[in-house]
């Protein structure tokens, strides 16, 4: 631990160092990450500042490559940042935060377990009895729109049901804070619509805490509270807006929103040089 | 309407099902036919080793193969066969379970403690670079020339690849899925009973499928060099007599052996991963 963080949880008041809201749950402070590979070394992303509140639907949103999925694993714990601080709750986080339940962008699931074994997993660790796992299972996979597969193996699955398994292993465990790595990128249409109205939906009700990363703007906007525009790499925060937006808005109602309509071509405006300028890198 | 849509959803049901079974019979039908060849390849084969054994070699060198059947069959009816099969068997099958169990343990505990691993890895190396056939004499010293000989030096040989296999299963084991499960709140036991061991399970077959015939070699050579029992036995006392035929008989009944516990092998590999089968089922797409 850095002298500073000693410092900074010491009782001793240190009003210039901008404190942590008490409803923050997520922190980072002048985060930077350089990933030491046989090229030489690498800025994934550099000054990033950004607190992420309770019960918040956080977007993070920028081209590929620019240190989204680097983020989330910091705040999981994966691995620390090389400068700066990420903490959980006013604590810096240590290896394995298990407060936060992460939906990587490869879904992970076990290959030698057909998807109610996949789902079923974390609440075997936790001990949930057999009966009554079964019992959340089921409801779990009905809610991801996986019944009829129950028995079906990882490998008979389309990339898109094998998100959503992955999705209702996530929400089986019912963690405080989600942590979503691009999770709807694989599937059509209709199907995204409806996973990100459940989704949204969800985190409502249950007061989950989303951080939820994505390449596509309008998906960016339509589902979050609060956007955050990554710049490329080495990715920083471009921009953070609050989404002017209903919080049980109608996400299928959305496209013929103005307030909606104007915020996506303000951002697609922000990000457009940066998909123009490949040679800035 | 609702009628006419539940007659268009049956034969659609109905079309998919004459698909898969018109696949299976082509597969049964072509199945049959590589059978009809091989049949005739081993009647022809038999039929020209027994005109040459009769006409141009000396069947002292080749043995005849009417010669080799009656042998197999007298020993059939006189029990000597199922006796010293059974010798060898127990030998094989005791030193098979004996150095997988340790192999397949020693295997996990080395590929989750990295820093053990490395210090003895060079030691184990060492043991594995020598012919494991020329500890014979050393354990016919320690253990005598009965079976337990035999079971040791089978074990010695089956438990390297099973280990080397477990090992290397167990380490490729990827990092991100136990970081996961970490992330689940799930504890060694659990990663060690959830993740690891089940996918070590590929590879772990894979070093008992190839053990198979070296259970056997341990077996064998123990009772082709000190032994008064075993197919190997047979073996060594039909090569004392110079009854080739005999010799020949004998390699048939270990061969048979073999088959056997690779067949044995191969289920158990089936009833442990299911979803191998389900793989293998799959009809490939890319
Ligand atoms: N473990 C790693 N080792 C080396 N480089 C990495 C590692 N993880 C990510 N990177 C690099 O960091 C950059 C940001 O990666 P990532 O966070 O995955 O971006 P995004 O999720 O926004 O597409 C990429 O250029 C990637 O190659
Ligand atoms: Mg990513």
């Amino acid at each position: 631990m850095s002298p500073a963080i000693a410092q900074a949880a010491a009782p001793v008041r240190q009003p210039e160092i901008r404190p942590v809201e008490a409803s923050t749950l997520i922190s980072y402070r002048g985060v930077g990450k350089v990933f030491e590979t046989d090229q030489g070394s690498m800025t994934a992303v550099r000054d990033i500042t950004l607190d992420i509140r309770e019960g918040e639907f956080v977007t993070l949103v920028g081209p590929s490559g620019c240190g989204k999925s680097t983020l989330l694993n910091m705040a999981a714990g994966l691995f620390e940042p090389s400068t700066g601080t990420v903490s959980y709750r006013g604590e810096i986080v240590q290896p394995y935060n298990r407060r936060v339940g992460y939906m990587t962008q490869n879904d992970h699931l076990l290959p030698w377990r057909d998807v109610t074994g996949n789902v079923m997993i974390p609440l075997e660790i936790q001990g949930v009895p057999r009966a009554e796992a079964r019992d959340r299972v089921e409801t779990l996979l009905r809610d991801v729109g996986l019944q009829g597969f129950e028995k079906s193996y990882p490998s008979q699955l389309s990339g898109g049901m094998r998100k959503r398994c992955a999705l209702a292993r996530l929400l089986a465990y019912d963690p405080e804070a989600l942590l979503m790595d691009e999770p709807f990128g694989a599937l059509d249409a209709q199907l995204r619509m409806r996973m990100q109205i459940e989704i949204r939906r969800l985190a409502m009700d249950l007061g989950k805490t989303v951080v939820f990363v994505t390449h596509d703007l309008d998906e960016a906007v339509s589902i979050a509270d609060r956007c955050v525009v990554f710049t490329q790499r080495p990715g920083t925060v471009a921009r953070i807006v609050d989404v002017p937006l209903d919080r049980d808005r109608d996400l299928m109602q959305l496209r013929h929103n103005n307030t909606y309509r104007d915020l996506t071509a303000e951002l697609w405006e922000l990000l457009a040089p940066d998909m123009e300028g490949g040679d800035r890198t | 309407m609702t009628e006419t849509n539940a007659s268009t959803v049956g034969t659609v049901m109905q079309n998919k099902k004459e698909a898969i079974l018109s696949r299976r019979q082509k597969a049964r039908q072509r199945g049959n036919r590589i059978m009809m060849i091989r049949l005739a390849f081993v009647v022809v084969f038999l039929a020209v080793w027994q005109i040459a054994s009769m006409y141009l070699v000396s069947d002292f060198f080749i043995g005849m193969p009417t010669e080799i059947a009656r042998d197999l069959w007298a020993w059939a009816l006189s029990g000597t066969l199922f006796f010293h099969a059974s010798i060898t068997s127990i030998e094989a099958l005791l030193g098979f379970l004996l150095g997988s169990a340790v192999g397949m343990a020693a295997g996990v505990l080395m590929g989750r403690a990295q820093t053990l691993a490395e210090i003895v890895d060079p030691f184990l190396m060492m043991f594995y670079s020598l012919p494991k056939v020329a500890l014979a004499p050393m354990f016919i010293l320690w253990f005598g020339i009965g079976i337990d000989m035999k079971i040791y030096l089978t074990a010695t040989i089956v438990f390297f690849l099973v280990f080397l296999n477990t090992y290397a299963g167990v380490r490729s084991v990827s990092r991100e899925q136990i970081a996961i499960m970490k992330l689940m709140g799930a504890k060694e036991s659990h990663i060690l009973r959830k993740v690891v061991l089940p996918s070590a399970v590929t590879w772990v077959f894979n070093g008992l499928r190839l053990s198979v015939p070296y259970a056997l070699i341990g077996a064998i050579v123990g009772e082709l060099i000190a032994s008064n029992k075993g197919l190997g036995y047979l073996l060594a006392n039909a090569s004392g007599q110079y009854d080739t035929s005999a010799m020949f008989a004998a390699l048939i009944a270990i061969m048979i052996l073999a088959l056997a516990l690779n067949y044995a092998v191969k289920v158990v590999e089936k009833k442990a991963m299911p979803w191998k089968a389900a793989e293998d089922q799959r009809e490939m797409s890319i």
